[in-house]
């Protein structure tokens, strides 16, 4: 019984903030500086895992779908294959898997030892709202960052998927880029872009709530960091998953 | 000014205060002695309505702040300073920007004017010199007395010390605690300081910070002016008071757990 209380306590809390950050959006004082700073070390920070990430990713792609499209003698839609599964699941799942690593853990841990320290409670006492000043800029930058941060990752997915399939494949450049072009509509691109403002929305408030409910010192930052990347990858996969299904039913 | 009544507080298995009850008139000072864990920091957080207590009732200048909602406390909290254990300085801002905090979120005031307000506060703590450093660069004591200057930005009228002077050399805990009795005598200010730090609480309650003719701050013993110095100790226990009065009182007060700790 204890157990469910306590979840259920967490999932109140979590939804709390959550509509507190949100709804900041629309009461002064709105903080543009810490929000630029935020976007900075967010979106421009992560640019260099994306790109490896995206162009693994996408390099991968061809080596294993060639193997499989052989077998039906269909090589030649490889471009198809890659470019599909990179902009509607892997791109914007695997960038915000990574964010999550990289941001999540450093907003968590950020937050956290800022509650250790009393910095929050400091800030509260001198009359700012910490959900204004710290929580709201970083699910802000999360938000507006990931869709682009995956867009880059697309891009350079492809271009892992082209050398592959150009190098060790043998693919005619053009086939490829052409397939690969074809193969989106418009759909999948909204797809593409949707999940990220969704992706990005949890990983900077489960940073953030499990930074702000940090106790226990110095030892309870590593946990809380912990915590927020569990959390936040497995809320990504999740919604993942029903994203999927929604915008397969809004289809038209 | 501030009044305590009856206030509960518990954090899981532990409850910090039990029918806690305690008031403060303006001017005055209170010194709240207890060990670790005693729930001193507690209070504290409770007069700046940053712990709800569990039950009982917190009034601040006559107001109930009790069930107050974290919105309308902020203007309230501005009245306040807190000065916290390890000085609680942002670490993403500089020296000057934690002092001017409270001026620069407001927005009311033009850069140089905060600019020598900050300068002042830390001119009263003797750092004036730190304004750009970061507060990873300072010591602990000078974080401390940064922490105080922070508290002091824009003249509140009740400042609240949490263990300003725990776990520092002599001579820095001197000059806090005569900072710390220049700002009750020469300003006036009501204060609750919650330490388990007897020397420095000894020091707060027999002496008296004066301005002598050249204008120099001098501080001078009580010399059996009985109650001169609006200083009063909270004997904390278990969450509970067990001695309120004086210095000279709680020397004289009979009580094992008391006579352990002065010592």
């Amino acid at each position: 019984m204890d157990f469910i209380y306590k979840a259920l306590q967490e999932v109140q809390n979590f939804t709390l903030l959550s509509v507190r950050a949100v709804t900041n959006l629309f009461r002064s004082p709105r903080y543009f500086q810490d929000t630029l700073i935020q976007m900075d070390a967010i979106g421009v920070g992560s640019l260099a895992i994306i790109i490896l990430t995206g162009f693994f990713t996408g390099g991968v792609l061809a080596l294993q779908s060639a193997n499989s499209l052989k077998a039906f003698g269909a090589v030649n839609l490889t471009g198809q294959l890659v470019s599909l599964s990179l902009i509607r699941e892997l791109g914007p799942v695997l960038s915000a898997l990574m964010v999550a690593g990289r941001v999540g853990s450093g907003i968590a841990s950020q937050l956290g030892s800022m509650v250790v320290t009393e910095q929050v409670d400091a800030m509260r006492a001198l009359g700012t709202d910490p959900s204004k000043k710290l929580v709201t800029p970083r699910v802000i930058a999360c938000v507006t960052t990931l869709p682009l941060l995956t867009v880059l990752a697309d891009l350079f997915g492809l271009l892992g998927g082209w050398i592959v399939s150009f190098y060790k494949l043998n693919l005619n450049t053009n086939l490829y880029w052409t397939t690969a072009l074809r193969a989106i509509d418009y759909n999948d691109a909204l797809e593409g872009l949707v999940k990220p403002i969704f992706f990005g929305f949890i990983v900077g408030m489960v940073g953030c709530y499990r930074g702000l409910s940090t106790t226990g010192g110095t030892r309870g930052v590593g946990e809380a960091t912990t915590r927020a990347v569990v959390t936040a990858s497995i809320l990504v996969i999740v919604a993942d998953f029903f994203l999927t299904k929604v915008l397969q039913d809004l289809r038209y | 000014m501030i009044r305590f009544e009856n206030v509960t507080k518990t954090f899981g298995q532990e409850r910090v205060l039990d029918d806690f009850s305690m008031s403060l008139q303006p001017a005055e000072t209170k010194v709240i002695l207890g060990g670790g864990g005693s729930g001193k920091s507690t209070i504290l957080k409770m007069v700046l309505g940053l712990v709800k207590p569990d039950r009982g009732r917190v009034y601040v200048d006559g107001e109930d702040i009790t069930e107050v909602t974290e919105d309308d406390l902020m203007p309230m909290r501005k009245q306040i300073g807190m000065v916290f254990q390890e000085g609680a300085l942002f670490d993403f801002l500089t020296v000057g920007q934690n002092v001017g905090y409270r001026l620069l979120e407001e927005s009311r005031y033009a850069r140089d004017e905060i600019d020598s307000m900050v300068r002042q506060v830390l001119g009263f703590v003797g750092l004036e010199h730190t304004a750009d450093m970061m507060p990873s660069e300072l010591s602990g004591g000078m974080r401390r007395r940064v922490g105080i200057a922070r508290a002091l930005v824009g003249k509140p009228r009740i400042v609240l010390y949490d263990e300003p002077t725990a776990g520092l050399d002599p001579i820095t805990s001197r000059t806090i605690s005569e900072l710390i009795m220049k700002l009750r005598d020469l300003e006036g200010v009501t204060s609750i300081l919650v330490t388990h730090d007897l020397t420095t609480a000894m020091i707060l309650a027999s002496e008296i910070a004066t301005v002598d003719d050249e204008g120099q701050t001098r501080f001078r013993r009580e010399d059996g002016e009985f109650c001169l110095i609006n200083t009063r100790f909270v004997m904390l226990k278990d969450g509970r008071v067990i001695f309120e009065g004086p210095d000279e009182k709680l020397r004289e007060f009979d009580d094992q757990w008391v006579k352990e700790f002065l010592d």
